[in-house]
């Protein structure tokens, strides 16, 4: 695939959760595409919806009670959502493959770190035995944990969190796949943890030249590792740009709230910036614009409380679902 | 002769945890979470001590409570020697030092009210009961941002920023005059978190408080405190006033922390020194300088010589001899 190929495309993804009190809307019309050997952040606080688009794409939404009942994400040129169970989960964990959070929750605590690898790639690969095992010890190294041989045949709760974290993605690219999903990879570890493991994941992600798809919270993890951001708000897509113009011209007022109360290393100041309020309940949504009720400008303005605007590209690669953003005046 | 200014004062705090195996329970080790700590806090200031899991700073903040016994070393809080104290003439003592934790959702009892949380202190310690207990809640409510009516609700009612505004209400309810804050917004989001550091501030500011501001995030750190102690496996290795530390990090651990952190800045791209290797179990410390097997600057005499927290200027202390060689 060439670099500026689109590796995966999400196309108006709609995702909902039916509880008994009443339907959360989680992710909505939510639209954005990877190109080939990128990274790519998805970037939201608690309950924006970021972690359930991931799980959507890889079609791990429980259901009951969630259900994605729209859109389409066409992934090397197929949906994923019009494929049979089992032709996705020969793409799960082998083309497309996923690290999480809390990697002491996500691995296994009654199997070796070496058994689960090696589950991985017999169950793809077909390699079974010695041969696999020793690709398990060779993807140790790979991700950088020392004594691999030791360590392959430890349990998780014997491995520090970021040696789970790494034996974790060990276990997501022994397969070699073409997109990787990170989600707050480094969000439970140490600052010195995390910087080893962001230079992991690039380092990886040149040699073989994969995509990542980077769900995090942490706006200074985006701006040292990403190349497109993509931010989530209550369920949808709020700004879309590549990380220099983001950064440099935030345009949604999210945004620039968000970049503002970051309290940034070397700038004294008296007060944090902050933005008021909360984030909405998914299951009762504000109407019209998702974030007026907490935003300096839409917050008294009718057109903003009634409608929801739609995401629009203001400039080449920079899109924004904001009224004033695109251009309306009151 | 005391200085009114400090309200309290720590000097070489031990923590030790010791480790038992066997049938017969016997001590083969000891966790040396905290070992040799001291430090001072100027009445109405915060000093912000920071470091990464496993460094004793959560250690430090309940054993200078007593919330956890001290191995040894001394704790003087306005005067009063409290690690000396009998427990029966502790409590007097217990309104003036309170402590914010950093679990929004362990640390609220979710079967007692918002009241009978942010309450109990007042029975507790006699200073309020009925009415004006009631009275005295709704007015603490309102100070930390939240409606008195929450005062029947229920913790899981309230999301994790609105119940860290119910634990500072906890800790002010009995008029502290030092309040540990143990990570009190790394649970947060981004957004939560801006507003509740202002509160503390504001806080801070209206009532004359003093904090020990045990965090690991280094850019709330740097905005909220005017002293800054850096913890590396049970000790201090550096300490100094917050402009000095930021833009002058003496300890080769301090400045690898600064650059590890991530800037919101795509343009900005910064040497970054990238430890090797993981922080060592506090059972088995290394020899001679604790950080000498991940240190980038390490020679042979570190790998001997255990290295204390010394004076390189007024006002900036580090542990490393040879510190003033290094870039």
């Amino acid at each position: 695939m060439s670099e500026h190929e689109i590796l995966l495309s999400v196309q108006n993804l709609s995702t909902h959760f039916f509880t008994q009190q009443g339907v959360a809307k989680a992710v909505q019309d939510v639209s954005f595409d990877i190109p080939a050997g990128h990274m790519t952040a998805l970037v939201g606080e608690s309950g924006c919806g970021k972690s359930v688009t991931s799980l959507s794409i890889l079609r791990l939404i429980p259901d009951p009670p969630g259900k994605i009942i729209g859109g389409k994400i066409i992934f090397k040129g197929q949906n994923l959502l019009e494929m049979s169970e089992g032709r996705m989960r020969a793409i799960r964990g082998n083309d497309i493959a996923m690290i999480f959070q809390e990697p002491m929750t996500s691995l296994n605590p009654v199997f070796t770190i070496g058994n689960q690898i090696v589950e991985v790639i017999s169950l793809h690969q077909g390699i079974k035995g010695k041969a696999a095992w020793d690709m398990a010890v060779d993807m140790l190294t790979k991700v950088g944990i020392a004594d691999p041989a030791r360590r392959v045949q430890e349990y998780p709760h014997q491995l520090s969190g970021g040696m789970r974290q790494r034996a974790m993605i060990a276990m997501a690219l022994s397969c070699s796949p073409s997109l990787l999903i990170a989600d707050e990879p480094t969000t439970a570890l140490d600052v010195t943890i995390q910087a080893q493991i962001l230079e992991l994941l690039k380092k990886l992600q040149n040699e073989n030249r994969m995509s990542i798809l980077l769900i995090t919270h942490d706006l200074g993890v985006v701006a040292e590792t990403a190349q497109t951001v993509v931010v989530m708000y209550a369920s949808r897509v709020v700004e879309k740009a590549d990380v220099h113009s983001l950064f440099a011209s935030p345009r949604h007022p999210y945004t620039q709230g968000l970049l503002r109360s970051l309290p940034r290393l070397g700038q004294r100041r008296k007060r944090l910036d902050v933005i008021g309020g909360s984030v909405p309940n998914p299951v009762a949504f504000p109407g019209g614009c998702k974030f007026h009720p907490r935003c300096p400008i839409g917050a008294k303005d009718p057109h903003c409380q009634a409608c929801e605007p739609p995401l629009q590209e203001i400039q080449p690669g920079h899109a924004v679902a904001c009224w004033y953003a695109q251009g309306y005046r009151r | 002769m005391p200085d009114q200014k400090i309200v309290l004062e720590v000097k070489d705090l031990k923590t030790h945890f010791p480790i038992r195996k066997g049938v017969l329970n016997r001590t083969v080790g000891f966790v040396k979470a905290v070992d040799g700590v001291s430090f001072s806090v100027q009445r109405g200031s915060t000093l912000g001590l920071v470091g990464e899991s496993g460094c004793g700073k959560t250690t430090v903040g309940r054993t200078l409570l007593r919330l956890i016994p001290a191995t040894s070393g001394q704790v003087t809080f306005d005067g009063h020697d409290i690690l000396g104290c009998p427990m029966g003439q502790m409590k007097p003592l217990r309104s003036r030092m309170q402590m914010m934790f950093q679990d929004p959702y362990g640390s609220l009892n979710p079967r007692m009210t918002v009241e009978d949380i942010v309450g109990e202190g007042l029975t507790v310690h006699g200073i309020a009961r009925g009415k004006q207990r009631r009275d005295r809640v709704a007015e603490i409510l309102e100070q930390v941002g939240l409606s008195r009516r929450y005062a029947d609700r229920f913790p899981h009612e309230f999301s994790g920023g609105q119940r860290q505004r119910i634990g500072i209400a906890r800790a002010l309810a009995v008029n502290p005059d030092f309040i540990v804050c143990d990570e009190p917004v790394s649970a947060l989001d981004v957004s939560i978190q801006s507003q509740i550091v202002n509160l503390l501030q504001d806080l801070q500011e209206k009532l004359g408080l003093t904090y020990l501001f045990i965090a690991h995030d280094l850019a709330v750190v740097e905005h909220i405190s005017e002293w800054i102690a850096v913890m590396y496996l049970g000790r201090i290795v550096e300490y100094a006033r917050r402009d000095e530390l930021y833009s002058n990090p003496i300890h080769p651990y301090t400045k690898s922390l600064l650059s590890a952190i991530p800037h919101p800045e795509p343009q900005k791209k910064h040497a970054r020194i990238v430890l090797k290797g993981e922080v060592p179990s506090p059972a088995r410390p290394p020899r001679g300088c604790h950080f000498h097997p991940r240190c980038p600057w390490a020679e042979e005499s570190c790998k001997t010589s255990d290295q204390m927290l010394e004076a390189k200027t007024t006002q900036h202390l580090a542990a490393c001899w040879k510190a003033d060689k290094i870039g």
